[in-house]
């Protein structure tokens, strides 16, 4: 007994009486430095490493951002008529406030996406270049993300305003945008930039998944006619490009349903883009469906839930679960796929920086504004990857 | 006080009562494979009957057909006078009145202990959720385990499942309950509690259908007892018949087997 405690101190006094430099070494040697090949990894990494930090240092030092300032807004709107931008404000600072009102009401990982939005939006505030106008509508947006946060933290009752206003938003943000009569309208062809890239992933997206749900389930019914009339659809859509489904809605579906009816280029793209989603994302479902136990079938039916019932209560909240990644890549890879409009004509964010770099005055500064590009594609992206999983460590309390 | 058991206990003696189950000629095919061979089984009012026999003798997909988990070819079976047909309707109304528990209870995984067994009452009977959810309570008293209300089914231990899983079936009220080998997946010190929940159950007259391996259950609680094997009933009769006395050659060698 006294030996073990003699031993026991022996040991923390030489473990404190150990410098850290000693343990720095330790440590070094133990990951670094284990064997010789460990050591030439390690000393390859470095070297590479080294290569990458200079490189980038050398590029921030040299590099002139005003490529990305003098076109930002073209960038990020496209044509969108300067008189007219205030109605995207409008929809921003409205979707603010939801982010806001949310984040105050359910907390959670509404909160990192609304934090996140008021980041990106500071740091467009608080760059040099921006007018004064924007700063100021940003202003509002980020006063307003914060104010309702207040709001919905004090008032619980503001649920189900906030949930039916989430349900309308994108109609209401489109309507406001587009003008639909009330307002003089303004026609899509303008549109584009970052703003034709979150309209479309949006849309599609929010589109897609009902589609996809139905699909999913229709192809396991016993029902042959609702049972082959979706793998067909699902099977003739995964089986051709996204580019060539684009072309069918741009040239082809004109040609069918005839000239008189014009169909806006803008919500041929998203019907476009919503068909192709939904057949993958009833795949995805679908093996979610099919990880439910038979178990889980029969228990259902014995109580005597029906069919709708035991799907909505009972299979659907469990397949979903399975399968928010692959949703989720889903949805991040069609946000991304959005870039092929320019195809058919339409200038999205990576269109419009195409359309910039093409411009002789900006000659060789490419780099700038295509890592400009590419940081706001992986904001938005990481941010619904980092929500998909926050979602799924939530839904995780009632695990086996 | 109202039972939570909705069923009352019935004072004529059992053979005078009426058949709440008519099984007749009885025949499933999977395939070319006979499952079931010309079943006939008719089941009193509050009866507890035990089905006995080797794995694979039809006697799991025997209790299945008679709440339509399983099909069968030919025959009539006629639940609380339903005649159980390809009507969906019909479907729905027997399995509104017969609760089943599985041998691996089957408890929905993603919703709370209580959630799982008001589920059915409010959805399928339409109860207001806040009686739905004080029955579920007194349920959960019942089968002891009140304490667990808010817990999801994997937190629970295989033999408070199954407790679970007996409470849910019964907060539908149902006529008749059946057992699909309710033991078989357990850990041995835990048969004991859920064996003495399905007694319980007997004693309060609740018509049940029993397929198991628990022999001392099997004599203890049950009105009839039938051996079944290869798709076909082989013997019935009360428990000291069969236990004791047993005709047939298969019963003979079946109980050896298993005693």
């Amino acid at each position: 007994m006294d030996n073990v405690q003699l031993n026991n101190s022996e040991k923390m006094a030489e473990s404190t009486s150990l410098s850290r430099l000693v343990k720095v070494q330790l440590w070094l040697k133990v990951n670094l430095f284990k064997d010789w090949k460990n050591a030439i990894l390690t000393i390859i990494a470095a070297m590479f490493t080294v290569f990458i930090i200079v490189r980038v240092s050398n590029f921030i030092a040299e590099s002139d951002w005003s490529v990305v300032s003098a076109n930002l807004r073209l960038l990020m709107v496209g044509q969108f008529p300067v008189e007219e931008i205030w109605r995207l404000w409008i929809a921003v600072i409205l979707i603010s406030v939801l982010f806001g009102a949310s984040w105050g009401l359910w907390r959670g990982v509404i909160g990192h996406v609304a934090i996140t939005l008021s980041a990106i939006m500071l740091i467009f505030a608080a760059v040099p270049y921006t007018e004064s106008i924007t700063k100021l509508y940003l202003g509002v947006s980020i006063v307003s993300i914060y104010l309702f946060y207040a709001f919905g933290r004090k008032l619980p009752v503001l649920k189900i305003p906030v949930l039916i206003l989430w349900i309308l938003i994108i109609p209401i943000a489109v309507g406001i945008i587009n003008g639909f009569g009330i307002i003089e309208p303004v026609s899509t062809n303008v549109w584009g930039g970052f703003l034709l890239t979150l309209v479309l992933a949006s849309v599609a997206i929010i589109c897609s998944f009902p589609i996809g749900l139905l699909l999913a389930v229709g192809r396991r019914s016993k029902l042959p006619v609702i049972k082959y009339t979706c793998i067909v659809y699902i099977e003739l859509i995964r089986g051709m490009p996204l580019i060539m489904i684009l072309f069918i809605g741009q040239l082809l579906l004109p040609m069918f349903i005839g000239g008189e009816i014009q169909i806006d280029n803008v919500l041929r793209a998203m019907i476009a883009f919503t068909l192709f989603s939904a057949a993958y994302l009833a795949e995805n479902i679908r093996g979610g469906l099919q990880s439910i136990p038979r178990g889980q079938f029969e228990a259902g039916q014995a109580l005597g839930l029906n069919h709708f019932k035991l799907m909505v209560f009972v299979i659907l909240p469990q397949a979903l679960k399975a399968v928010i990644p692959a949703m989720v890549g889903q949805f991040i890879s069609i946000f991304k796929d959005t870039s092929l409009v320019a195809v058919i004509g339409l200038a999205d964010f990576l269109g419009m920086a195409k359309k910039v770099a093409a411009n002789p005055e900006y000659l060789g500064k490419y780099m700038e504004l295509y890592v400009f590009i590419a940081l706001m594609y992986f904001v938005f992206c990481y941010l619904m990857s980092h929500v998909s999983k926050a979602l799924e460590k939530s839904l995780g309390a009632g695990n086996r | 006080m109202e039972s939570v058991f909705s069923v009352e206990k019935l004072t004529t003696p059992i053979d005078q009562r009426e058949d709440i189950i008519k099984v007749k000629g009885l025949n499933k095919w999977y395939g070319d494979h006979h499952v079931l061979k010309d079943v006939d089984l008719h089941v009193k009012q509050g009866e507890v009957i035990v089905i006995l026999g080797p794995s694979g003798s039809g006697k799991s997909t025997f209790i299945r057909t008679i709440n339509a988990l399983e099909e069968f070819q030919k025959g009539s079976i006629i639940v609380d006078n339903i005649a159980l047909t390809d009507d969906l309707k019909n479907i729905e109304e027997i399995r509104k009145e017969t609760g089943m528990v599985f041998q691996s209870f089957n408890l929905f995984p993603h919703m709370t202990i209580l959630k799982n067994i008001a589920l059915a009452p409010i959805w399928v009977r339409k109860w207001k959720k806040k009686k739905a959810e004080q029955i579920s309570m007194e349920l959960l008293e019942r089968v002891g385990i009140p304490e667990q209300a808010n817990k999801y089914p994997g937190q629970l231990s295989g033999g408070q499942q199954q407790r679970v899983a007996i409470a849910r079936a019964l907060a539908m009220q149902p006529k008749i309950m059946l057992f699909d080998e309710p033991t078989s997946a357990l850990d041995p010190e835990m048969v004991k509690e859920v064996l003495d929940v399905m007694k319980k159950l007997a004693e309060s007259g609740m018509t049940m259908l029993v397929v198991t391996h628990e022999m001392g259950f099997a004599r203890q609680v049950a009105d009839r007892i039938i051996l079944f094997d290869k798709g076909e009933i082989v013997e019935m009769g009360m428990p000291e018949e069969i236990f004791d006395n047993p005709q047939h050659e298969r019963t003979k060698l079946f109980l050896s087997q298993i005693l």
